[in-house]
């Protein structure tokens, strides 16, 4: 039920994201979505891509820390209050969202919200409950 | 000559050569004596050797004697090298720079005297007199700066302010309000209070500071200039050292050419730090310094790690007291860092305390409005590394208050990418300093 999540630890400088996206450019893989965090001196790129033992080794290879996290791609329609929604699910349970990040999928009019949840299994009970679908790998590379 | 009147104490700093060497013998004679006979760890190592205090025959038996370091005061830590009872102590003082073991040095009633009066012959080399009021902005407190200032401006007769660091707002009313014609402190915050006194409405204008002792840091010639110029005053360096007095051991004249050392209580010798070689005046190595009066702790053949030369020339000032030039470099990896003695392995240790693999670290040091800033520059491991921004805060946090804690100076942390600090043959430079001259021309 949980999605592999990349992280690479960047120096907020000028290039600095070019390098990884190079990387895995050249070893053929696809970056599925992505999200920046930044502060003044640093940046963590979290990445979802299909193969993630292979972009972990090519990354580490060309010298970057990467981490490897669990988090939940959960499927929302694309249209307003669509997060909303999720959101007033997890809520009242007191369930800490870390951070989020939403694209929307090539196909169908959904859109997905990849979520670092700290107790994520107790965010997937609830989110069934609700018939909320939460999208395995293998489903989730078929989507995009 | 210089102009200005001579103190009585300073009558010392021009002895004929001869008269000189006869007191620096027969006091070394003593000291050595007094070690043996009373620091354990100096009849040891003379022991070891065959070497009996009545060898010293000549100032030139003095190669003879073993050298000091200061991890032998650290190893004896506190009072292992004291050679009189606590009893005849009056005052204790201690290093700076590190909180685990400092090192802690006593002073006896008569090497207070000594003090003071050195100290009051640095003032008078300097050009000051009875005449002057002297803004001591020297820490005051278990660093030897601020007290040692303090005896001597005392002695000298002149009118001291005992104002301490810090506080740059007080500093400048009372050096306006109390008609202070000198002030010491170290160059860097001098710096500082330039930069302040030049934003007040009236500057340097209605001031009447015309001198400045600076000193507890290495600073330049290029810094003087810009320091002379701005704040309109002549600016002398001054050094010295906890281990041997505190500050007094040695001090620029008129001339500002090269260091007096005040040779009737400190003796001196430019060794090879590599062979341990003494080598002959002129040629640069590290100062090793003997006290020749102290009776607290007699230090024999103390290795300061400061590197040097002795000025073999006359001085126009007509001081006898032969000079070394300008410290400029170490033969050591010790940084002084706002007047703070700091190690790189004192950062490592910090690191070390914070994340269990050695992280690889550089130490670039800046200046920024006259102060000493500290960035340390530690790449992510895998093992330090998290997903979170707010744990990587929190490790920036932690590391800073380990370095803090282990150096008492707060660093600027910054985490860098793996492979990004320079490696040359396998090993990081731990310390790139781009402190220059700190102020803009």
């Amino acid at each position: 039920m949980k999605l592999k999540q990349l992280s690479v630890f960047l120096e907020n400088k000028p290039g600095r994201l070019s390098q990884p996206c190079k990387v895995l450019a050249e070893a053929g893989i696809n970056i599925l979505t992505l999200c920046l965090a930044d502060t003044e001196q640093f940046g963590i790129l979290r990445l979802i891509v299909k193969n993630w033992e292979k972009a972990k080794s090519v990354l580490e290879k060309t010298g970057c820390v990467v981490n490897v996290s669990d988090v939940l791609a959960i499927e929302i329609p694309d249209r307003p209050g669509g997060m909303a929604s999720i959101l007033a699910f997890l809520e009242p349970s007191g369930v800490n969202i870390e951070y989020m990040y939403a694209f929307t999928l090539k196909r169908g009019s959904n859109a997905v919200l990849i979520a670092r949840i700290e107790d994520a299994d107790r965010a997937i009970e609830i989110l069934r409950q609700k018939n909320v679908n939460i999208l395995d790998a293998s489903t989730f590379y078929t989507l995009t | 000559m210089s102009n200005s009147p001579i103190h009585p104490d300073s009558y010392a700093d021009f002895l004929c050569p001869d008269e000189l060497q006869r007191i620096q013998l027969h006091r070394l004679q003593a000291v050595v004596q007094a070690s043996y006979d009373n620091v354990p760890l100096t009849r040891s190592r003379m022991d070891a050797i065959g070497l009996k205090p009545e060898h010293i025959q000549t100032l030139a038996d003095t190669a003879k004697l073993p050298f000091t370091q200061k991890s032998d005061l650290r190893d004896t830590y506190p009072y292992g090298l004291f050679a009189r009872p606590m009893k005849e102590i009056v005052r204790l003082h201690a290093s700076s720079g590190t909180t685990g073991k400092p090192i802690v040095v006593g002073y006896t009633r008569d090497d207070m005297k000594v003090w003071s009066s050195v100290m009051a012959r640095t003032f008078c080399a300097a050009g000051l007199t009875e005449n002057d009021v002297i803004q001591n902005a020297f820490g005051y407190g278990l660093f030897t700066g601020g007290l040692g200032a303090h005896y001597g401006a005392e002695a000298l007769g002149a009118t001291v302010i005992p104002i301490s660091g810090g506080n740059t707002e007080r500093q400048i009313m009372v050096m306006q309000d109390f008609g202070v014609t000198a002030i010491c402190c170290t160059p860097s915050y001098f710096l500082h209070l330039i930069e302040a006194i030049e934003a007040t409405d009236t500057g340097f204008k209605d001031l009447k500071l015309n001198v400045g002792v600076f000193g507890a840091e290495p600073w330049t010639d290029g810094m003087r200039a810009r320091i002379e110029k701005r704040a309109h005053i002549k600016a002398y360096d001054i050094y010295g050292l906890t281990e041997i007095i505190g500050p007094g051991v040695a001090t620029e004249c008129s001339q500002q050419s090269g260091l007096h050392v005040f040779e009737d209580h400190f003796l001196m010798e430019i060794v090879d730090p590599d062979t341990d070689q003494v080598l002959p005046d002129g040629e640069e190595g590290e100062l090793v310094l003997t006290t020749l009066s102290k009776q607290a702790i007699p230090m024999i053949r103390y290795r300061t790690h400061d590197i040097t030369s002795i000025i073999p020339e006359r001085c126009a000032c007509g001081r006898t007291l032969r000079r070394i030039g300008r410290i400029s470099h170490r033969s050591d990896d010790m940084m002084i860092i706002r007047g703070v003695n700091v190690f790189p392995s004192q950062i490592e240790s910090a690191l070390l305390k914070v994340e269990k693999t050695l992280p690889h670290y550089q130490i670039v040091l800046n200046r920024k409005g006259g102060l000493d800033q500290i960035e340390v520059q530690v790449e992510v491991t895998e093992e330090m590394f998290r997903d979170r921004v707010s744990a990587l805060e929190q490790l920036q946090k932690k590391i800073s208050h380990a370095i803090e804690h282990v150096i008492g100076l707060r660093a600027n942390v910054r985490l860098v990418e793996p492979q990004t600090i320079a490696r040359s043959q396998g090993k990081a430079k731990r310390v790139i300093d781009q402190r220059k001259e700190g102020v803009a021309p």
